[in-house]
């Protein structure tokens, strides 16, 4: 009886969105009198950071600074359609939407702002300090507050954008099955070590270093936030955590805290994230979805350690020290 | 059922309510006084959301009788803020990033102001005692112990 140590790796690719009856998400924006923007949504922000990717995404396109920017996901009942905030799809469903809607506001305050410099629109650049400004003459400028309070009580025009980004729905070629299910994928890989003592079972997970590949990073410390916590929770899943709450029978699950347990403060592993970025073609910015992606590679890293450490495949979720000890008794049978 | 009359300070308030004999101190905060900073999550003790200082301890409110907090001092994540300007725990987890949906966030500042309130440099085995009562989903814990452990430091600093 003794502690054992393993190591693990494993790589996985993890799709941003799905593919049901298509896969649509829109927005509006639109700007105030003094020439703040409101992109209206239905897509959620569960605490993902969703409200500043968007303002972040809607502000570089129109040229503004990010606090210019106010994102409203009020009400699904009377926003703008989204599918949701699930299968990561996120900052990349409605930040092309917001994309689209954004360049035609943006089209529409340069034609209000081109009347008042009386010069043609296709001449004017915004300084993305909240300005607009005639190019290769920057003391023809002016301030998209000025802007938008002409737009409102002087020419009658509504700054303004529709956006609408819809992955189409995919069916099954009739001969070999293939389909599209999802679109623009992000990749991991993660290598696990572990301590597992054959003689409880119980398995500590030392050190997990996550590569994660996820397109554009379009604000870097949130993502390596997501990731960090993701990479908690993948360890959570592989040990800790279970669906058994669902199916097929739940009269011996977890119903709280106390039963359903997961790694606390105290049990965390030396956790190290490496992020690679290679932008997307169809992503807004190159975005993709590093969401749910990020908490998955952990998983089979450790199931392989705890093959390397103790010589069994244990395939079923979570690896209890319950599952453990029956592979190792049922291998010292064999 | 009679209600109770029960009276106390909060965040430096007094407050004077009638509850019904056996109303949690979460509900009173929450559904009464409209401090919604105390978090109700398990309502039952086990994930630390609802915690709150109560006479310089830290003590889950969802399992404490609001009639039994007669005379306490009451301190709660809402008045943590002074004319504006946040406590120094509020910045650290805001400038580390060590809050995402933000459910649990109130308990782990409470939890963490009661550890730097006793133990102003506390060490990393320190920390993780104090935050082992709070559940949080997102963060992976280890961007909450940097927070604490960087507002210990701004403390000291500050202290100099």
């Amino acid at each position: 009886m003794a502690i054992r140590r393993g190591r693990g790796v494993a790589a996985i690719n993890y799709p941003t969105g799905m593919n049901l009856g298509g896969d649509p998400t829109q927005a509006l924006v639109h700007s105030t009198p003094t020439g703040n923007f409101m992109v209206t949504l239905s897509s959620v922000d569960l605490g993902q950071g969703m409200k500043q990717i968007m303002a972040q995404i809607c502000a570089e396109t129109i040229g503004v600074p990010t606090d210019r920017v106010v994102i409203d996901t009020a009400d699904t009942d009377t926003g703008p359609h989204c599918m949701g905030t699930f299968a990561s799809r996120g900052t990349h469903r409605a930040g092309n939407a917001v994309i689209q809607a954004a360049k035609e506001a943006r089209q529409v305050m340069l034609e209000v702002a081109a009347e008042e410099l009386e010069v043609n629109a296709s001449d004017l650049e915004t300084d993305g300090q909240g300005n607009i400004q005639v190019k290769g003459a920057p003391q023809r400028s002016i301030s998209i507050f000025d802007v938008a309070l002409s737009a409102h009580f002087k020419r009658g025009r509504s700054i303004s954008g529709r956006g609408m980004f819809l992955i189409p729905r995919s069916y099954p070629e009739k001969e070999t099955g293939a389909m599209k299910p999802s679109t623009c994928y992000a990749h991991a890989c993660t290598v696990a070590e572990v301590e597992v003592d054959d003689e409880t079972g119980e398995v500590t997970v030392l050190t997990v270093k996550n590569v994660f590949e996820i397109g554009r990073a379009l604000n870097p410390k949130m993502v390596e936030q997501q990731l960090v916590g993701g990479s908690w929770m993948g360890i959570s899943h592989a040990l800790y955590e279970t669906t058994e709450p669902y199916y097929p029978s739940r009269d011996h699950a977890g119903t709280d805290f106390n039963q359903y347990l997961m790694p606390g403060p105290g049990d965390l592993a030396e956790t190290e994230i490496i992020v690679l970025e290679r932008p997307s073609a169809d992503g807004p910015f190159g975005a993709k979805g590093p969401g749910e992606m990020c908490a998955n590679p952990q998983i089979p890293a450790v199931a392989n350690a705890v093959f390397d450490a103790v010589g069994v495949r244990i395939d079923t979720l979570p690896i209890t020290p319950e599952r453990i000890l029956r592979a190792l008794k049922a291998q010292a049978a064999s | 059922m009679a209600k109770v009359p029960v009276q106390f300070t909060l965040n430096g308030s007094e407050k004077a309510e009638f509850v019904e004999s056996g109303t949690t101190l979460l509900h009173a905060l929450r559904d009464k006084i409209g401090d919604t900073s105390p978090k109700g999550g398990c309502h039952q003790g086990t994930c630390g959301a609802c915690s709150v200082i109560i006479d310089g301890e830290l003590r889950l409110s969802c399992l404490t009788l609001a009639e039994t907090c007669g005379g306490a001092d009451i301190r709660t994540t809402a008045g943590l803020a002074e004319g504006g300007v946040l406590h120094p725990l509020q910045r650290a987890f805001l400038d580390g990033f060590a809050t995402q949906c933000g459910f649990c966030t109130p308990g782990m500042i409470m939890a963490a102001k009661v550890l730097l309130d006793h133990t102003p440099n506390p060490s990393r085995e320190d920390v993780v005692e104090a935050l082992s009562g709070s559940i949080c989903r997102c963060t992976g814990y280890e961007p909450i112990i940097q927070a604490v452990l960087a507002a210990a430091r701004a403390n000291s600093q500050n202290a100099a």
